[in-house]
């Protein structure tokens, strides 16, 4: 992954998981605190929960220049849509195609069977759902812990968790690749699988979440009336995370789903992920564009589906990171 | 950074209501309220351990896995480093010393990676974190459907890398591709996007803008939306019209939003990788004919995995370690003096 994919911001003002956050805790989690900016006026944001700051109506330009944002954003996919119902002689041709020509389901047929999406998109629902699960669960466990219990060495380790989500993922592939050889997994979905089933970014978004949303009574009254840790987790920590599990399960789920550089390197065109499956077509496996336009949008469109139902989960999920990081 | 947790050094707080007062309920607090006998006590010690267990049994899975394939591998990328790997023989290693490094320095293509991965670095992220800017500004305006306009920026972020690569690839192709067609109505002459120096720089960055503007725009909205209002009002109390507002009030309040992508635009563009790779078709490890976009990801996987170097692939992969080491502690001082000026 990119760091950028998944390291999340910080940005001022508590909003919205306030309303739920013990008023003890005006002072605001301390981790971040540390080494991030606070800045004096957002305590006098505070008390506004709508979160909005300012807003003044949109005007026509505002629309104007907004729906050519729109444009630049969604042509590229739209044209990949138009590509990939031409023919790659027409692709070649000058004026470039701007209107569906009729062989889509020729070259999606194609890219399926040919460029071995089909297999592609197998495996990498597969391996994105078991990333998702593992990274959902063992970060909401990981990130609970940090949030609300305290141990020694919490702090350090917590700022072990962070900094090393800066590090990037070249620094880890040499050996990675050494071992996996070792054990004879090369090409094998568990090479691209293991290493991720845990993200920094996963813990340290959990328990940003948890610290504010997860009101600390809530757990002394479950131990006080005697639960134990694995009771307090099912019937507290799990239903206050629900809401955040769900979006880092989104986020996890596209990360996964576009992971590039490891998957290429330990995987080949015999059982591809769908990146690995795209890189070869970049690179000739099928050299027709008509073909390479079809794989490109079939390996997209199941994150296109799920930002069509969860749009405003996955944008909600990004700006509370952004807010609580 | 304990301070968060304070709530549990005074189990009092919500003690005082239960008088059959549990043991354990926190540290120390095994004195009061001894249980009767047996079975009880049996419990109580077992809630002792778990307490104190049971912080540590919930990191460790998550600390095993990323130990084992994110710490432990960083160290060893330093230990092959300093050896000769080559992947023809695995088996083989010798020590090298600082040899990989002393190599590097003197090759002309790392120099050439780290200069592209520089320039390409500026290109990318600079106008893509001003847009970004701009369009978060835009989308905090009361919206119709504020929502959609949301989704429809993020779409981009929905594509992967690869995807994106191989549409613009054909975008801006030679002849018969979109872009150069466009260009040929405002009067511009076909640009060789794959072979010239900055046409190509220019059409790997653009790939990283198009796929991240919007993912910062909401970054940026979301630091917008918990500005307090007051400022905005006492501003335009002042006379300060909505332009002088933006330079005034929104752009000092977003400063430490602001260094934050600029911290993981860096990182980002340190580690680019898949959009030069895709973007070269078969030479893409290269970084084209004349290594015109070869960045340092694209030289350690060359080295790496084509010319099958591991060693040196390793010395690559620390040398980027040590730029964003760099980067980040001048980044620090930076924003230090930042926060200082008011």
């Amino acid at each position: 992954m990119s760091a950028g994919d998944l390291t999340f911001p910080q940005a001022p003002g508590e909003a919205g998981a306030k309303t739920k956050a013990t008023k003890a805790q005006t002072g605001g989690e301390p981790g971040t605190r540390a080494k991030a900016r606070p800045r004096g006026g957002r305590r006098l944001g505070r008390p506004r929960m709508t979160g909005a700051g300012r807003q003044l109506d949109a005007g026509p330009v505002t629309y104007a220049v907004l729906t050519v944002f729109a444009l630049v954003s969604l042509a590229p996919l739209v044209w990949t849509a138009v590509a990939a119902s031409r023919t790659d002689r027409r692709l070649a041709e000058t004026p470039p195609p701007l209107w569906f020509g009729g062989n889509l389901f020729k070259n999606l047929q194609a890219a399926w069977d040919q460029a071995g999406l089909g297999t592609a998109m197998f495996n990498s629902t597969l391996v994105a759902t078991t990333i998702t699960v593992s990274t959902v669960l063992f970060s909401t466990l990981a990130g609970f812990a940090f949030a609300k219990l305290r141990f020694r060495f919490s702090g350090a380790l917590l700022l072990l968790t962070i900094g090393t989500m800066m590090i990037p993922p070249q620094l880890a592939v040499v050996p990675l690749y050494l071992w996996m050889s070792d054990l004879g997994w090369s090409n094998r979905l568990q090479t691209v699988v293991l290493p991720t089933l845990v993200t920094a970014f996963g813990t340290f978004f959990m328990r940003q979440y948890l610290v504010q949303a997860l009101p600390t009574e809530l757990i002394e009254a479950a131990r006080v009336d005697g639960a134990s840790s694995p009771r307090i987790l099912w019937h507290v920590v799990f239903p206050a995370a629900r809401p955040a599990m769900a979006v880092l399960g989104l986020l996890t789920f596209v990360f996964a789903w576009n992971d590039f550089l490891w998957p290429i390197i330990a995987l080949n065109q015999q059982n591809p992920t769908v990146q690995v499956a795209l890189n070869s077509l970049g690179t000739g496996y099928v050299p027709d564009q008509a073909v390479i336009m079809a794989g490109a949008l079939l390996s997209t469109l199941p994150l296109l589906i799920a930002f069509l139902l969860f749009g405003k989960q996955i944008v909600g999920g990004i700006m509370q990171g952004a807010i609580k990081g | 950074m304990t301070s968060s947790h304070e709530a549990l050094a005074h189990p009092a707080s919500s003690a005082e209501a239960a008088p059959g007062n549990q043991p354990g309920a926190a540290r120390g607090a095994h004195g009061r309220g001894t249980p009767p006998k047996g079975t009880a006590s049996w419990r109580s010690r077992l809630y002792r351990w778990d307490m104190k267990a049971s912080p540590y049994v919930l990191i460790a899975p998550f600390f095993v896995v990323f130990g084992a394939f994110s710490l432990v591998p960083l160290l060893y990328t330093a230990w092959y480093s300093l050896h000769h790997v080559q992947l023809s023989a695995l088996d083989h290693q010798t020590w090298a010393g600082l040899g990989n490094y002393t190599n590097l320095l003197s090759s002309e293509f790392f120099w050439n990676a780290l200069q592209n991965t520089f320039s390409i670095g500026v290109i990318s992220t600079v106008p893509q974190l001003l847009a970004a800017l701009w369009l978060a500004h835009l989308l905090n305006y009361r919206l119709r459907g504020s929502t959609a306009w949301r989704v429809v920026m993020l779409t981009p972020y929905a594509t992967s890398v690869a995807a994106a690569t191989l549409v613009f690839t054909l975008l801006y192709s030679w002849d018969g591709g979109m872009i150069n067609w466009l260009l040929h109505f405002v009067g511009v002459d076909p640009v060789n996007w794959r072979e010239s120096d900055w046409g190509s720089q220019f059409a790997v960055s653009s790939i990283v803008i198009w796929r991240w503007t919007g993912y910062n725009a909401l970054i940026y909205l979301a630091a917008m939306q918990a500005i307090p209002s007051d400022l905005y009002e006492s501003a335009a109390l002042d006379g300060a019209g909505r332009r002088q507002q933006f330079r005034h009030v929104t752009v000092p309040m977003l400063r430490p939003t602001i260094l934050f992508t600029v911290i993981v635009s860096t990182i980002g563009a340190t580690q680019l990788f898949g959009e030069p790779l895709l973007f070269g078709g078969v030479s893409g490890s290269k970084g084209g004919s004349e290594h015109q976009y070869q960045t340092l990801g694209l030289y350690m996987y060359d080295q790496g995995w084509i010319i099958g170097n591991l060693g040196k692939a390793s010395a690559i992969a620390w040398s980027m370690f040590l730029i964003l080491v760099i980067v980040a502690v001048v980044n620090m001082l930076l924003s230090r003096r930042l926060r200082k000026s008011p």
